[in-house]
């Protein structure tokens, strides 16, 4: 490391400085005449030092500010070529996405899926230019930060005259009295500078802190990022999903068959039926079917309290009940139980009666209900007749003209039934579903349906989310180091005392019109005129 | 209802005084003096804008009050609210900077952007269950200003541009000036267009099939691009000259691709004959106008209203929303379209701001980069909304 | 001299800290980045019971037609010493349904050399299990996982799931989806149980 040698002072300043750390003089002798560059203050710039290992060229590529817009230009672009189709998470689960894109959106489809853009976010390379823009940030922030903070700790107050004659608001002041130096002084601590002396050379800083913004906000952005590592841990986080019918108590799944839920009822309601939607009537007229205005399940939350083996009855203790509803979720402990989804009217039971096939009226001769959640295999009745159930199908469709469930649901139920009685000799059979009634012969008797039952499922989902504490602080951090770094500027005024003459010159990291129009109530009163703006001088 | 027509009543009056407050700031162009000269134009100028937007909020009030829920629930209504916080904006910067200018080209902005949104059905719809929140106006009013304050950014920078690039002959930057004209002059378009046809009450329905399932189609513009195998049901309109390419998915896509193609001639038409009877550039018609132009003042004006709508953004359009999905949907980001164009805003006022600070894009630059990010926002407003539709698809 | 030297000592620790600091920043960010990759190719296929874990044990219901299969148990720790055969299965299934035979019929070979099949259903109701068992006249125990729990704690996603448990307990193999004869022949031959 080569060392630059002040040529005033003889201060030992590191390569890669161009303001002398102790006096303040300009070092970079090539740039003379042009204003400063006053970025970190003039200090080193870690990177910027000589390197020789691997570990030191790794840590310079990640260091270059270049290097970071560059990554978070690809990583822009990849996000919104993402967007032009929608992602593996918002089409139909239940389809092969090959096929679906390619049916749904033709070559360009194809060619979006073979990419792997159908699932871009969560791919390894999208992961990893997101972790690399972490990476760049953590050590520019190091490579960076560190400098500044020691440059601007321990500035000098004293500065030499060309760094002053080098700033762009700068002014040189020959006719003057002590009185207006004092008072342009006071006049600067009312703005709330603060004002330290050195020799009869001042120095008025405020606003210093705004300098740590991006440091501030690079490490709320890193404690996000760590946040979201800590996902991959499995007892940190917790999503599933469960389906619960309205009076069925189910086992949450996720939590070592610790807890089940309890549907004690679904409510659903739409806009329409009530006099306060009339305002919304325009707009329902619009829509094709009814809008949904709220759901909710009304739960409670189970805890099994025996210690017996998998699959043994459960011994239930309630531990939380209530509604959950969009937006307002139902907590056990660390689980958080959302309302998703929903099925309205499953069938839950149905009645039937029997009657003799030609009669007109249809007068029962029995009849009888099967749950089906729980069917019977037989329904005796007293009269002699007897019901065997001997084929039931939750949802039943047509394979090859045999009937088969597809579902453990009974979402559109086919039965077999066998009819046994005094006056049949072996036995009717016949086959009915919704709109079917089939009978395997010349049936003497048929069964008829009379009646259902339906009930509501509720969709639920499961989630457990330790990491949201971190990821909540990474967020408040960031957004405390943006408005700290955004919202407020780093202001300096510098007194220098020449032998005959007094030089003033100010500068801020960012907004100097404002400073200019603070510099402008600030002289105004004096017998200094206002500085000057050598920037727009050199312009004209 | 009656607070309904009210509200309407309110907009279309701040409507009213935006143009008159327009007119006021085109008048201050004459003044002689340099700017932070605060004459009598000018505060008659602002005090009109100001007029305006306290209209418009007895316009969001009223609406509040009589659908029971925040106003921005649907296109119409967010769309709405963006140009009334773009005002908002303005006036800010305006207190800031004192820039007349910023008025001349903002609130035609704004006006444009109110006319947009009044292209959309303006009834008041129901909220589904997931909107139910009180997040509902905390994200979205937040977005909107966030939103609005960067759009400031790309006013001070199409001015600056404007007034700084040379007119004398043409280049790739008079080139893309005037394609940002003409897109200011399509937006303009799709609103002539629409007012006229939907004041002839312009209805034309086809009927197609998909799938051997029967389905409508209602057009409110003479249809250019029809329905694959459509069939006008409409007597006495004029049928369809072209098919709609089978590769646009989505019911509506043929009605969509339609608007779009008579936005974009209704444009080109506004376009070619302000060309033609300027007979230069639209940019070299408007830059002698700015003559007393102060580019480093707007340049700085363009920076610090990134500075200050960046973190609006941020809070609004990330934090906020994530904490809301967090809510209704349990996860606090989904990679939903709306979503991820958050993020590409937000990735790109990052990538600005690192540019200006550390490699010292100012100027020019930084300019072009302020009319690229409004691009991005309005994307995000118009095209995910209505084309890549995901959760946040209202219209 | 000796200052020289000195000075050269003290650049060449500060030197070497400098190497070490970074090193270390970068080695535990690079770790970092591995730990998501590698975290996350995981996630995808993620399995609560996979090859080497000991099964969970469990306690479920049969369904049978004789009388005195119906109102009894099953737990799977009392089949300790035995290799099992644990298929998870449903009615509505048709894979399931394919290779119900095949169990069947090698069944009873296998139970004389120590191994014992076992299935779960996870159908909602009694009544189809019985019904289907009866179809097929299966005799190995067929099992009603009726509240899903056995289900929830293998973590099963497809069905059929089979898994193939050793003499000790000891998951040997897991097969997701449909098995043919000579597949499924092979596997069974896997968990006899060895001589001692």
């Amino acid at each position: 490391m080569s060392i630059i040698k002040c040529s005033t002072c003889g201060h030992q300043n590191k390569e890669g400085t161009t303001i002398c750390e102790k006096c303040g003089k300009p070092l970079d002798y090539d740039q003379q005449g042009t204003l400063l560059n006053m970025r970190y203050d003039g200090s080193a710039i870690r990177s910027k030092t000589k390197n020789r290992s691997i570990v030191d060229k790794i840590w310079n590529f990640f260091s270059s500010i270049k290097v970071g817009v560059s990554l978070i230009a690809i990583a822009l672009i990849a996000s919104a070529l993402g967007t032009i189709y929608p992602q593996k998470m918002y089409i139909p689960q239940n389809i092969d996405p090959a096929l679906h894109y390619r049916d749904q959106y033709g070559l360009s489809g194809q060619i979006f899926y073979q990419l792997g853009f159908h699932n871009l976010y969560n791919s390894w390379w999208y992961m990893v230019l997101i972790a690399l823009i972490g990476i760049s940030i953590f050590i520019v922030s190091i490579d960076r930060g560190v400098p500044l903070y020691k440059a601007l700790k321990n500035q000098a107050i004293k500065r030499h005259p060309n760094f002053l004659k080098r700033q762009k608001l700068f002014g040189e002041y020959k006719d003057y009295n002590e009185e207006d130096k004092t008072d342009f002084i006071n006049k600067l601590k009312k703005h709330r500078y603060k004002i330290t002396e050195n020799d009869g050379h001042f120095l008025a800083e405020k606003g210093r802190f705004s300098r740590w913004g991006p440091y501030v906000n690079h490490l709320g952005l890193i404690i996000f990022l760590l946040g979201t590592l800590f996902r991959f841990i499995p007892f940190m986080y917790v999503d599933d999903f469960v389906w619960v019918r309205e009076g069925e108590t189910a086992v949450i799944p996720s939590t070592n068959q610790q807890y089940y839920i309890k549907n004690e009822e679904f409510i659903f309601e739409t806009y329409g039926n009530d006099d306060e939607d009339a305002i919304f009537e325009a707009a329902l007229q619009n829509t094709s079917g009814p809008v949904p205005k709220h759901f909710e399940t009304s739960a409670i939350i189970y805890e099994d309290v025996s210690k017996d083996v998998i699959g043994s009855e459960p011994e239930l203790k309630e531990i939380n009940s209530g509604e959950i509803i969009v937006n307002e979720a139902l907590k056990i402990n660390d689980l958080a139980l959302y309302q998703d989804s929903y099925q309205l009217n499953e069938f839950q039971t149905m009645s039937f009666k029997l009657h003799e096939a030609d009669d007109e009226e249809e007068a029962a001769i029995a009849e009888f209900t099967v749950d089906l959640t729980d069917p019977e295999s037989e329904y005796e009745f007293d009269n002699g007749y007897r019901v065997e159930l001997n084929r039931f199908y939750p949802e039943y469709e047509l394979d090859n003209g045999q009937p088969r469930s597809i579902s453990n649901y009974p979402r559109n139920p086919g039965f077999v039934f066998f009819v046994h009685g005094p006056d049949i000799e072996e036995r009717e059979a016949s086959f009915l579903a919704i709109g079917q009634n089939i009978p395997s012969g010349d049936n003497q008797y048929k069964l008829s349906l009379t009646d259902f039952g339906v009930r509501d499922v509720s969709g639920l989902t499961v989630r457990k989310d330790l990491t949201l504490p971190i990821i909540g602080l990474g967020a408040f951090i960031f957004m405390i180091g943006v408005i700290q770094g955004m919202y407020w500027q780093h202001r300096r005024v510098w007194i220098h005392q020449g032998e005959d003459r007094i030089y003033i010159a100010c500068h801020t990291n960012k907004n100097w019109y404002g400073l200019t129009k603070e510099l402008e109530k600030v002289i105004d009163g004096t017998s200094f005129t206002m500085v000057q703006d050598q920037e727009k001088n050199n312009d004209t | 209802m009656d607070l309904l027509s009210l509200s309407s009543g309110l907009l279309y009056t701040a409507f009213v005084i935006y143009l008159i407050a327009f007119v006021f700031f085109a008048a201050t162009i004459k003044d002689k003096q340099q700017e932070k000269q605060f004459t009598l134009m000018n505060k008659i100028a602002i005090s009109t804008t100001i007029l305006g937007f306290i209209a418009q909020v007895g316009y969001f009030i009223t609406r509040w009050m009589a659908s029971g829920h925040a106003p921005v629930s649907n296109m119409f209504e967010f769309v709405t609210f963006f140009g009334m916080m773009l005002v908002l904006a303005f006036t800010i910067l305006y207190f800031i900077y004192r820039i007349e200018l910023l008025g001349l080209f903002a609130l035609p902005v704004a006006l444009l952007i109110i006319g947009y949104a009044s292209m959309y059905p303006k009834e008041v719809s129901p909220l589904v269950p997931s909107l139910k929140s009180h997040w509902l106006y905390i994200h979205v009013t937040t977005v909107a200003l966030g939103e609005a304050i960067l759009a400031v950014s790309f006013v001070a920078g199409i001015i600056y541009l404007i007034h700084q690039i040379n007119q004398s002959k043409t280049t790739v930057k008079t080139t893309w000036l005037e394609i940002i004209m003409y897109a200011i002059c399509a937006t303009l378009g799709f609103v002539i267009i629409t007012t006229i046809f939907s004041s002839m009450d312009y209805n034309a329905t086809f009927s197609y099939a998909v799938d051997e399932e029967e389905m409508t189609l209602e057009y409110q513009l003479p249809a250019w691009f029809g329905p694959e195998n459509g069939e006008l049901v409409t007597d006495d309109k004029m049928d369809a000259v072209f098919t709609t390419p089978g590769w646009m998915h989505g019911a509506e896509a043929p009605r969509k691709l339609n608007t779009l193609v008579w936005s974009l001639t209704a444009g080109l038409l506004l376009y070619l004959i302000l060309r033609i009877s300027l007979r230069k550039r639209i940019a070299a018609a408007i830059q002698p106008l700015l003559k007393k132009a102060n580019p480093e003042l707007l340049d700085e004006a363009c920076y610090r209203a990134v500075a200050i709508g960046f973190p609006v953004f941020t809070l609004g359009g990330l934090i906020f929303a994530a904490i809301w999905a967090q809510e209704a949907w349990n996860r606090y980001w989904g990679w939903d379209p709306k979503e991820v164009w958050a993020l590409i805003t937000f990735f790109f006022y990052a990538i600005f701001l690192h540019l200006r600070l550390s490699r010292g894009w100012h100027g020019e630059k930084s300019a072009w980069l302020a009319a690229i990010g409004f691009a991005i926002i309005m994307f995000n407003l118009i095209v995910v909304n209505l084309v890549l539709a995901g959760l946040h698809s209202y219209a | 001299m000796k200052k020289i030297e000195q000075a050269k000592q003290k650049k060449q620790i500060k030197k070497r800290n400098r190497f070490i600091f970074r090193s270390s920043i970068l080695v535990v960010l690079f770790g970092a980045l591995l730990f998501a990759v590698v975290s996350n190719l995981i996630a995808e296929e993620e399995a609560t019971l996979d090859i080497g874990d000991k099964a969970k044990d469990f306690q479920l219901k049969r369904v049978a037609n004789n009388e005195d299969a119906k109102k009894s148990t099953l737990q799977l720790s009392d089949l300790e010493g035995k290799g099992v055969m644990l298929n998870f299965w449903a009615t509505y299934c048709e894979p399931c349904e394919r290779e119900m035979p095949y169990m069947e019929k090698l069944y009873p070979k296998y139970q004389e050399q120590g191994v014992e099949i076992v299935a779960v259903s996870v159908d909602a109701t009694e009544l189809v299990i019985d019904k289907f068992v009866d179809h097929y006249d299966l005799s190995f125990p067929v099992l009603h996982d009726k509240d899903s729990q056995v289900l929830d704690a293998y973590g099963i996603r497809p069905l059929p799931t089979t898994y193939f448990i050793d003499e000790n307990g000891v998951v040997v193999e897991r097969v997701l989806g449909e098995l043919s004869l000579e597949r499924l022949e092979g596997y069974l031959q896997q968990i006899v149980p060895k001589e001692t």
